[in-house]
C-alpha cells in the first residue's frame, strides 16, 4: 500500500500519550488523558473498563472519526510507523476499511438496512482495490463462507433485516475482513448476543485473526472474553490506562488496586458464595469532569493514602519482572498482592421453608399474524410448553437460558401481565393462572413483584425517587397516613442501602445501580413474598453487580423471599442460586439443584451454555463445544427434541429418536430432571465442562 | 401486496363516503337551500312558497335518503305539481318523464348542473381539473428536485454554513403563505410601477411594460414561460421550503446513524456515503410528505389561481361556493376527497416499496 517501507518487527500500532477530549458548550470533558498502549503484528489487544471510561474513545480516536465536538487534543497514534494524527482527510480514507477496520457493538444498526449485503461488502475491494465487480463478489462469496455462513448466495442477496443477529455480525466481521486489514478493532463485538452465538463469534474472530494474521484491538467489559481472545491487555479507568501487561500476568500478578478489585468482584466458577464472596467497589465512578486530583481510583482504593496519592497526577511505571508489564499507582511496589481480602461477615444462610409457588403443565401460546400486509396465517408461537416445577420460602430459583427460550413470558404470566393458555399456577394455595393483574386482590399483587432488567425505563424520570416509592406504597394500601408512609419509604431506602437523602433526588440524578436499588424497593415496598427478577444486573457495570447481587441477597435473608432469578450469566446462577432451571426454546430441559446442574451428567445443552461462558481465571480449563447455527425461531421449532438442531449428542440415541419424538423427563438421582432421550449410560459418562489446572 | 392494496381500496371507499356525506350535509343544510329556493325561484318568495318549492324540487325529506338520491343508489325523486308538470330529479326540461331512467346520481355520470358556469358540473370539473393540472404538473417538476437537492445539501453537514444558509432559507419560504408571496412577486417582477419592470423596461431590455404578465388568464389557452412561472413560483416557494425542511430533517437523522459511520470507516468517500448510503434511507420520510403535499397544494392553488386569475379549480371553487353553487360543490368535493384518498394510497405504496424491512417483512 503506503510506499514508506514499514519493518514488522516494529509495533503495528503505538498510541503515546494519547488525550482526547469533547468540547460541550458547558465545558471542555477530558474523555482519554494520557493514553498509551502498543499493538505488534499479529498480536491481539484487548481493552477492558467499566462503561464510561474511554474504550469507545480511544478506538474512534485511531479511525479519527470522533465527530464534530471530538478532538485529539495530544498525543500520536502511528500506524506503521505514519502518525495517523496529522495525516490529511484523504490519507485517512486510503486507510480506513483497507489497513485499518472497525467492528462496533451493534450488527443491525451497523448495516444499512436499504442495500443488500452483497452490494455492502463488494464496495470494500471496489474501493480500495479497484477490483471490477465480478471478482469483488467472487470474494465477498468466499469471505461470507469464510466467516461459515451457511448458504453465501442466498446471504449476499439478502437485505440485513432477514438476517438473525448471529448472521449480522458475520457479515459485519467479513466486511472488516474483505480488504484483509493489518489492524481490526472491535468494540465489543458479542455484547448484543447470546452467549452461544457469542462463542461461535469468538472462536471465528480467534481463527481468522490467525488465518490472515491480523493485529486486534479487541474492546470488553467482560475479562472472560479478554482472555479468550488477547494475548495482551490494557486495564482502563475514567479515561487512563492504569494497568497493561500480558493476559496471564495481569490477571495472576496484577499490580494495580483496580484490577484487583475488578476481580475481586466478579463471580468465578468454582468458588462459591461462601468460599469466595463477592466484593463490589464502593462508591461510583467519577465523571470525566470531577475527577479527583491525584489518582482517579483514590475515593474508591482501599490502599488509598493520603498525601501521596492525592498529590500529584500519578504516572505509568514499569514493573520490572513483566513482560512489557506497567500500573499507574504510586504504591504498586509496596502492596502486598497476595494478602488475602480482608475478613467479611459470613452470612447465615436462610433456612428454606415450605412451598410457596407451584406450576403444574403451565403452557402459554401466543397467535401472531403472518407478512406486513395481513395475510398469510396466523402462526402459533409456543412461549412455555409444560412448565412444572415449585419453589419454595427463602429459596433462589435461578431460570436460565438465551433469547427467545421463553423466560419472559414466563414472568408475565406469573405476574398476571398475561393469562395461562393452559395449566395451573398455584401462589400460596390461590389459583392465578387466568386472573390478569386488573383481577387480582392488592394481597396478591403486592406479594408477587418484579425487579426489571433495565433501570432506566422503569423509573418515572420526573418524580421524585421518595414520591415514586411512596406511590407503590399507596397502591399496595400501606399505611394510613403521609407521615406513616413517609417512614415506610425511609426503612426502604434503609433496606436498599441508599442514602436516606436520596428521597428528595430525581431518577436522573442516579446512577444505573442506585436506580436500580429504586428499583428494588419498589418491589419490596408491599412487602412482597416472591419476586422476580428479570435480569437484575445485566445493565449494570462489573463493579455494581456484586453489589446489587449482595443487597438482593441480604433482603432475601431478612424477608425469606422466594426469588426467581431470570439471567443468562450462568457465572452470577452459580454464584447465588439454590435451585437452576435450564429452558431451550420453551421448554425445561434440565433442572435441580446448582451443584447437579452444574456438575455432569448434563443435558446437552446445559453442557454447551456452560462451555461457552467466558472465565477470567487463567486456572479454569474449558471444555469448547461451539454450538453450529443460531437458535431456532420459536415461530418454526424443529421436530421432535427442541434441540436436536444444534446438538452434538444425537448420534448416541438410536433411531432417529431425536428427530422425531419430544425426549420424555428423565429423572435421576437426587429428583434431577433432564429432558433427553441419552440413556443413563452416556448420561453417566459425560467429562465435566470445567477443571482446574493442577497448581 | 395485492391483499394489502385491495385493504387500501375498501378504506378508501369507506372514507370517501363519509367525507362527501358530511359534505352534503353540510351544503344541504336549510339556509343553504333556503338561499337556493329563492336564487333559483324568486327573492321575493314567502317562507310558504320557498317551503312549497324545496317540496317539489326533491330538496325535502331524510339527508340520507337525499344523500343516497344523489350518490345514485336511491331512485330519484319525483314529483307532480297542480299543474299537471311532472318533474324529477331524472327528468330532463323537455324529457318524457315516462322514459327517464329511474336512478341518477354521480355512480350513473349524473354530477348535476351548475347554475353559476350554466354548464354541467361534469364539463365545468372537467376543464378546470385540466387547467389545474398542468398548474400542478408545473409545480411538482419544479418543486419537488429543488426541494430535494435543498433539504439533502443542507442535511448532509448538519450546522454547516450551507446548511445554515439553505435552512434559512427554508423557513422564510414556508412561513410565507402565498398571498403573500404572490403579490411580492407580483410587485417585484410583473409590475409597471415597481421592481425591476420599469428599470429594465427604461434601459430597453424588455419590449412590453412587465418581465413577467401579472396575470395567468392566457395560460388557459396557451402556456408560456412569461404568464406561467408566477404562479408556478408561488405556490412552488411554499412547498420548496416545506419539504427542504423535512428532507433536511431525515437526512440530519440518517447521517447520525450506525451504518453511515460504517460507510465511512470502510473509506468510502463522502460523496459516495451521501449518495449510495444515505440518499434512499432519507428519501423514506419525505416521499411520503411530497405525496401529502399534493392534495396540501389545493390551498395553495385556491389562492394563486384566484391572484392570478386563472380559471382552473381554485378558481372554480371559490366561485361556486361565493354563490351558492350547490352541485357545483358537492362535485368537486368528490373530486377532491378521491384525490386525496389516491395520494395516501400511493404514497403508501411507494412508502413500503423504499423501505425493504416493510416490503419483505
Ligand atoms: N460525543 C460526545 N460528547 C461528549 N462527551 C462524550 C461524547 N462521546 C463520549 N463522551 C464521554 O466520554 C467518556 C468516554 O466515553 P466512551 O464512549 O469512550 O466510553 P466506553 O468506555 O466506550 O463506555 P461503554 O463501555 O459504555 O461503551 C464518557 O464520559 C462519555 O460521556
Ligand atoms: S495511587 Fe493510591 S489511590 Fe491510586 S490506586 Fe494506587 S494506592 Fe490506590
Ligand atoms: S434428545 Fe437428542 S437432540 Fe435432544 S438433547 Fe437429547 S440427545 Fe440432543
Ligand atoms: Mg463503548
Amino acid at each position: 500500500m503506503s510506499n514508506a517501507v514499514w519493518d514488522p518487527s516494529q509495533p503495528i500500532l503505538e498510541i503515546e500519550n494519547l488525550s482526547i477530549s469533547f468540547f460541550t458548550r458547558l465545558r471542555e470533558i477530558p474523555a482519554v488523558m494520557d493514553f498509551s498502549c502498543k499493538v505488534m503484528a499479529g498480536e491481539a489487544m484487548g481493552l477492558v473498563g467499566e462503561s464510561g471510561c474511554g474504550k469507545s474513545t480511544v478506538a474512534l480516536g485511531v479511525m479519527r472519526d470522533l465527530g464534530k465536538n471530538g478532538q485529539i487534543v495530544a498525543g500520536s497514534i502511528k500506524f506503521k510507523g505514519r502518525d495517523l494524527v496529522k495525516m490529511a482527510e484523504e490519507e485517512l480514507r486510503h486507510l480506513r476499511g483497507s489497513e485499518i477496520a472497525m467492528i462496533y457493538q451493534e450488527p443491525m444498526a451497523s448495516l444499512n438496512p436499504a442495500m443488500k449485503i452483497g452490494a455492502q461488502l463488494i464496495e470494500v475491494p471496489m474501493i480500495h482495490q479497484g477490483m471490477a465487480r465480478v471478482q469483488a463478489w467472487a470474494l465477498a462469496r468466499q469471505i461470507v463462507a469464510d466467516v461459515r455462513l451457511p448458504d453465501p448466495d442466498r446471504i449476499l442477496n439478502a437485505y440485513p433485516h432477514q438476517l438473525s443477529g448471529g448472521q449480522q455480525q458475520r457479515i459485519v466481521i467479513a466486511m472488516a475482513l474483505m480488504s484483509k486489514p493489518a489492524l481490526l478493532i472491535l468494540d465489543e463485538p458479542t455484547t448484543a448476543l447470546d452467549v452461544t452465538v457469542e462463542a461461535g463469534i469468538v472462536d471465528l474472530v480467534k481463527d481468522l485473526g490467525q488465518k490472515y494474521g491480523t493485529s486486534m484491538l479487541f474492546i470488553s467489559h467482560n475479562l472472560g472474553l479478554i482472555m479468550d481472545v488477547c494475548d495482551r491487555l490494557c486495564v482502563m479507568y475514567s479515561g487512563e490506562a492504569v494497568e497493561t501487561g500480558a493476559v496471564a500476568q495481569v490477571f495472576d500478578d496484577m499490580r494495580h488496586p483496580y484490577t484487583q478489585a475488578l476481580f475481586r468482584s466478579i463471580p468465578l466458577p468454582g468458588a462459591d458464595k461462601n468460599a469466595r464472596p463477592l466484593i463490589s467497589i464502593p462508591g461510583n465512578f467519577p465523571l470525566p469532569h470531577e475527577r479527583p486530583k491525584g489518582c482517579n481510583f483514590g475515593p474508591r482504593c482501599d490502599y488509598f493514602q493520603a498525601g501521596r496519592c492525592d498529590a500529584g497526577d500519578v504516572a505509568m511505571a514499569d514493573v520490572p519482572e513483566g513482560d512489557r508489564h506497567a500500573s499507574r499507582c504510586v504504591k504498586w511496589d509496596e502492596i502486598d498482592w497476595h494478602a488475602p481480602p480482608k475478613a467479611r461477615v459470613v452470612k447465615e444462610k436462610a433456612p428454606i421453608g415450605k412451598v410457596v409457588l407451584q406450576m403444574d403443565d403451565l403452557k402459554k401460546y401466543y397467535s401472531v399474524s403472518g407478512g406486513a400486509f395481513g395475510g398469510g396465517h396466523a402462526k402459533v408461537v409456543k412461549a412455555n410448553e409444560t412448565l412444572s416445577f415449585n419453589a419454595h420460602e427463602g429459596e433462589t430459583l435461578a431460570i436460565v437460558g438465551e433469547s427467545g427460550c421463553g423466560k419472559s413470558t414466563f414472568a408475565k404470566v406469573l405476574m398476571g401481565l398475561e393469562t395461562a393458555t393452559s395449566g395451573t399456577i398455584t401462589l400460596f394455595d390461590e389459583q392465578v393462572q387466568s386472573t390478569p393483574i386488573q383481577q387480582r386482590s392488592v394481597d396478591t399483587v403486592s406479594s408477587v413483584q418484579m425487579v426489571f432488567q433495565n433501570p432506566f425505563d422503569t423509573l418515572n424520570p420526573s418524580m421524585t425517587v421518595g414520591r415514586q416509592i411512596i406511590r407503590a406504597l399507596e397502591v399496595f394500601h400501606i399505611g394510613t397516613s403521609d407521615a406513616e408512609r413517609t417512614d415506610r419509604m425511609l426503612e426502604l431506602l434503609d433496606l436498599v442501602k441508599l442514602p436516606r437523602a436520596f428521597a428528595d433526588r430525581m431518577p436522573r440524578q442516579l446512577s444505573g445501580g442506585q436506580k436500580q436499588r429504586v428499583g428494588i424497593a419498589r418491589a419490596f415496598a408491599g412487602g412482597a413474598k416472591v419476586v422476580v427478577a428479570d435480569e437484575p444486573v445485566s445493565a449494570l457495570d462489573v463493579s455494581v453487580q456484586a453489589a446489587v447481587t449482595d443487597l438482593l441477597m441480604d433482603i432475601q435473608r431478612q424477608n425469606k423471599t422466594t426469588l426467581l432469578f431470570i439471567s443468562h450469566d450462568l457465572s452470577i446462577v452459580r454464584y447465588l442460586s439454590d435451585r437452576v432451571l435450564v429452558m431451550y426454546l420453551g421448554h425445561v430441559v434440565e433442572m435441580g439443584s446448582t451443584d447437579q446442574v452444574f456438575q455432569p451428567p448434563y443435558h446437552p445443552y446445559t453442557e454447551a451454555l456452560l462451555s461457552a461462558v467466558p472465565v477470567a481465571d487463567t486456572k479454569v480449563i474449558r471444555k469448547r463445544i461451539v454450538l453450529e447455527g443460531d437458535i431456532p425461531s420459536a415461530m418454526n421449532p424443529p421436530s421432535g427434541c427442541p434441540f436436536q438442531t444444534r446438538c452434538r449428542w444425537k448420534s448416541h440415541v438410536a433411531g432417529g429418536l431425536c428427530d422425531s419424538t419430544m425426549p420424555p423427563v428423565q429423572t435421576l438421582a437426587g429428583g434431577h430432571q433432564i429432558k433427553c432421550h441419552l440413556g443413563a449410560d452416556v448420561l453417566a459418562k459425560m467429562d465435566p465442562v470445567i477443571t482446574f489446572a493442577a497448581e | 401486496m395485492l391483499a394489502f392494496v385491495i385493504r387500501r381500496l375498501g378504506v378508501m371507499l369507506v372514507t370517501a363516503l363519509v367525507l362527501t356525506f358530511v359534505v352534503f350535509f353540510l351544503t344541504n343544510l336549510p339556509p343553504n337551500l333556503e338561499k337556493l329556493a329563492r336564487s333559483e325561484g324568486s327573492v321575493r318568495m314567502t317562507d310558504a312558497a320557498v317551503a312549497s318549492w324545496l317540496e317539489e324540487h326533491g330538496h325535502t325529506g331524510s339527508v340520507f335518503y337525499r344523500y343516497a338520491e344523489w350518490l345514485g343508489v336511491a331512485p330519484g325523486w319525483v314529483n307532480t305539481d297542480e299543474k299537471g308538470v311532472t318533474r324529477g330529479l331524472c327528468i330532463g326540461q323537455r324529457d318524457d318523464p315516462a322514459l327517464a331512467p329511474k336512478f341518477c346520481g354521480i355512480f350513473q355520470g349524473n354530477w348535476g348542473f351548475s347554475t353559476v358556469f350554466k354548464k354541467t358540473v361534469l364539463y365545468s370539473l372537467g376543464k378546470s381539473m385540466a387547467a389545474t393540472g398542468w398548474l400542478m404538473l408545473a409545480v411538482m417538476v419544479v418543486m419537488v428536485p429543488i426541494a430535494l437537492v435543498i433539504g439533502v445539501l443542507a442535511g448532509m453537514r448538519e450546522g454547516s454554513r450551507t446548511d445554515r444558509v439553505l435552512s434559512t432559507f427554508s423557513i422564510a419560504t414556508s412561513a410565507t403563505p402565498e398571498y403573500v408571496s404572490g403579490v411580492i412577486l407580483v410587485a417585484l417582477l410583473a409590475s409597471p410601477a415597481t421592481g425591476l419592470s420599469p428599470v429594465l423596461a427604461s434601459w430597453g431590455w424588455i419590449g412590453g411594460k412587465t418581465l413577467f404578465m401579472g396575470t395567468a388568464t392566457s395560460a388557459m389557452d396557451h402556456i408560456t414561460f412569461w404568464n406561467f412561472a408566477l404562479p408556478v413560483a408561488t405556490i412552488a416557494l411554499y412547498g420548496v421550503g416545506y419539504i427542504a425542511r423535512m428532507t433536511r430533517a431525515s437526512m440530519t437523522e440518517v447521517m447520525t446513524q450506525q451504518y453511515i459511520r460504517t460507510a465511512r470507516l470502510k473509506g468510502v468517500s463522502f460523496r459516495q456515503v451521501v449518495l449510495r448510503h444515505a440518499l434512499r434511507n432519507a428519501m423514506i420520510a419525505p416521499f411520503t410528505v411530497i405525496m401529502l403535499q399534493f392534495p396540501y397544494l389545493l390551498n395553495g392553488v385556491v389562492i394563486t389561481e384566484t391572484l392570478f386569475n386563472y380559471k382552473g379549480f381554485g378558481w372554480m371553487l371559490v366561485t361556486a361556493a361565493g354563490n351558492n353553487d350547490i352541485e357545483m360543490l358537492l362535485g368537486a368535493s368528490v373530486v377532491a376527497v378521491i384525490f386525496v384518498l389516491v395520494t395516501q394510497l400511493i404514497s403508501d405504496i411507494g412508502y413500503v416499496f423504499l423501505n425493504p424491512r416493510i416490503r419483505l417483512g
